[in-house]
């Protein structure tokens, strides 16, 4: 089964990253209000079911993926 | 009888860089300094450990998120955990507060630039094993060279686990932090380098008032075992 782990910047947390590149799309014309910078974890692994998959897979983040202090996640379960 | 020299433990994983000038650094000040590799699960006879600056497993994920896992590790939390005294320098800062023996976390710098420079630090106390050689108040050069400084504390973080904090902010540390210590303070992280300025020639000593307190505090831990 493949999972995909989409791993953000808090909300009221700072990201220069994302400052960076939301200042770099105004310089190329784009108009852009916010950009934050995550990054994105696929994985593939063993599970009887999409339920077995995504509790496995959030375990995952609690432990190591994303840090709860300053990163929330978000899984995706592609079959 | 001679003063006993305390034993310091530094743990060197793939990809720390700052371990011999750990080790150089705390011999230079008396210390009988020990290295310890990440692969030992048990650590030898140590009334110390420093945990040293580098990019620990290419500080991949996040940094000091991977060296969590190493045995050194799990030992290092062992002794903390005991009572021991533990000193995190820069990826030893990151490593400890990934592994949840201090309190937050550390992040990209503000500016998104990597600092490498002298910083002047404030002490915020002096009563902690880590200070006892600095006054409250007393200001520190200390130089800094990194990338993910930026200290973020948690919500309930206490003001007394405030150590040290820049004059000068260089990463954007929230409330200027540069050091904080565990509840019990036994345990200190800072991002600042003092083993990189324990003598006049390398542009400071003031390094040496935090390792030296270290020793002292660990020569008397061996001394009230005696």
């Amino acid at each position: 089964m493949r999972a995909t782990v989409l791993v953000r910047p808090k909300q009221g947390i700072l990201d220069p990253q994302g400052e960076a590149v939301g200042s770099a799309l105004g310089h190329l014309g784009f108009e852009v209000q916010d950009a934050r910078v995550g990054k994105v974890i696929d994985l593939e692994l063993e599970a009887a079911d999409e339920a077995a998959a995504r509790a496995e897979v959030e375990q995952m983040c609690e432990r190591l993926l994303a840090n709860p202090l300053i990163e929330s996640y978000e899984v995706e379960i592609v079959g | 009888m001679a003063s006993p020299q305390p034993r310091i433990g530094v743990v060197t994983y793939p990809g720390s860089q700052d371990d011999r000038d750990a080790l150089w650094a705390l011999a230079a000040l008396d210390a009988e300094a020990v290295p310890v590799w990440h692969e030992e699960r048990e650590l030898p006879d140590l009334d110390a450990v420093v945990v040293p600056g580098g990019f620990s497993y290419g500080d991949y994920l996040r940094c000091g998120a991977i060296a969590r896992f190493s045995p050194a590790t799990a030992a290092v939390r062992e002794f903390a955990e005991a009572g021991g005294l533990v000193l995190g320098i820069c990826n030893g800062f990151q490593i400890l507060c990934e592994a949840g023996l201090l309190p937050g976390a550390l992040l990209r710098n503000e500016s998104l630039r990597f600092v490498c420079r002298d910083v002047e630090l404030t002490v915020e106390r002096d009563d902690l094993a880590f200070t006892g050689r600095c006054t409250t108040g007393q200001r520190l050069v200390l130089p800094v060279k990194h990338g993910d400084g930026r200290y973020l504390p948690p919500p309930e973080l206490d003001p007394a686990q405030i150590v040290l904090r820049y004059l000068d902010n260089p990463n954007g540390s929230v409330d200027g932090i540069a050091g904080v210590c565990n509840e019990a303070g036994n345990v200190l992280g800072l991002m600042p380098h003092p083993e990189h300025a324990v003598d006049p020639l390398l542009g400071s000593d003031d390094g040496a008032l935090i390792l030296a307190s270290l020793v002292d505090a660990a020569r008397e831990r061996v001394l009230a075992a005696i």
